[in-house]
């Protein structure tokens, strides 16, 4: 409908990453309770907006997404000297902790996505009680590489076109011809580097076998979703990852691949919105003093 | 079944190489001429060259074209994850245009007839 502007307001915050002062982009709607959305690696926060704008959620969530440092709208840091860029567990850790405290959060929900999914993991393992609850979509504490990441930035390959096509596999056949297109146009406006950059985390610095026992569901509740067409990381891989940690909620989504979020956000809408809202109830609960 | 799809043909239009499609146990010599099929002939053939080959099962290529595949047989990296199709030789021509041998190895997906 022409004129219809939606509910979507996107700003910039400051925020100190490891002494230096990053500019992040981010979005957000709604109010209450604060849901912290992670993209997955090589994209941005786009891929929230259908969640973004979603009238009853945003009745009880103040839902924010944003874009990870040299991802959409929020630039390299100033320091870049054109170096590669690597991302590690512990500056993405330490970058979602710095951006829940320059906005003043209360203990937000965070929900990240593949790379996101893997990190909330990460979350719960070091920073649990910091958080109302975690939710780890498309999460695993490892899965099976299925290409060379070289493949994703060099010159005589258009990265663009590789790095959406490569990931084209991963969007369940069910999924609207517009919402797949629109998943992997992020893909096609990534920066150089970045998508391989994001998988230095997931390939090899962010394995987290045999770290899971610690986690502390009680402290912080912890739901895993993932969609029955992610072959990167599989519902086996995520299966395995809950079975380790007491307590974990697991979901296997029918029709949804490894971007649930933006490739079919009604079908995602199913799966979710009964988790936000036992989230919200749970958390009632705790203000009442009142524990189940 | 390309000839139906212009589209793909122009998005293929940088591409000329020779490759190895097919089942793995009787794959197709593929000539691909600035994004256009101009030859198909079934292996072997005596001294001929191509520069990659993606071959896989028979009932794999049977999953991958159903008209709404299940998942894990929906992709062709899907299938080579599963280890029920293989990808060898020189990588290159298959990497600049992944989605154009996605697209192309899906066609027999939508061919008339078939269920949607």
């Amino acid at each position: 409908m022409s004129g219809a502007i939606e509910p979507i307001a996107g700003r910039y915050v400051h925020v100190d990453v490891g002494g230096e002062n990053c500019r992040i982009y981010f979005e957000e709607n709604g109010a209450g309770i604060p849901l912290v959305c992670l993209h997955t690696a090589g994209s941005d926060g786009r891929q929230w907006r259908h969640l973004l704008a979603d009238e009853e959620l945003a009745r009880h969530f103040r839902i924010i997404a944003f874009d990870m440092p040299w991802h959409g709208k929020s630039n390299p840091p100033e320091s870049w000297d054109g170096s590669e860029y690597r991302l590690t567990t512990a500056r993405y850790t330490e970058t979602i902790l710095a951006f829940c405290r320059a906005l003043r959060l209360d203990k937000p929900v965070v929900m990240g996505c593949s790379i996101g999914g893997r990190i909330v993991l990460n979350l719960a393992i070091e920073h649990a009680s910091e958080f109302r609850a975690l939710i780890g979509l498309e999460a695993a504490d490892f899965q099976a590489p299925w290409y060379d990441t070289s493949w994703l930035n060099r010159p005589d390959v258009h990265g663009g076109e590789v790095c959406a096509a490569l990931v084209s596999g991963l969007i369940a056949p069910q999924s609207p011809k517009a919402a797949r297109a629109e998943t992997l146009w992020c893909y096609k406006q990534g920066g150089p580097g970045v998508f391989k950059g994001d998988l230095y985390f997931y390939r090899v610095d962010g394995d987290l076998r045999g770290r899971l026992e610690g986690i502390d569901t009680a402290a912080c509740p912890l739901y895993l979703l993932t969609g029955e067409y992610d072959f990167s990381c599989t519902p086996e891989d995520t299966v395995r990852t809950a079975a380790a940690i007491q307590g974990a909620h697991v979901t296997i989504m029918e029709q949804l691949g490894h971007f649930p979020m933006s490739e079919n956000p009604a079908q995602f809408r199913r799966y979710i919105a009964p988790v936000l809202d036992q989230i919200r109830n749970h958390s009632k609960s705790d203000k009442q003093g009142v524990h189940s | 079944m390309l000839g139906r799809t212009p589209d793909l043909v122009v998005r293929g239009r940088m591409l000329t190489c020779d490759c190895l499609l097919g089942p793995a146990d009787h794959p197709f010599h593929v000539s691909i001429r600035e994004g256009a099929i101009v030859d198909m002939t079934a292996a072997p053939v005596l001294m001929r060259s191509w520069r990659f080959a993606f071959r896989a099962s028979s009932a794999a290529w049977a999953e991958y074209w159903q008209p709404m595949p299940r998942p894990g047989w929906h992709d062709l990296l899907a299938l080579t994850k599963r280890k029920e199709a293989s990808l060898e030789g020189d990588l290159h021509p298959f990497m600049t245009h992944l989605q154009y041998f996605k697209d192309l190895l899906a066609l027999p997906r939508f061919a008339p007839g078939r269920a949607a």
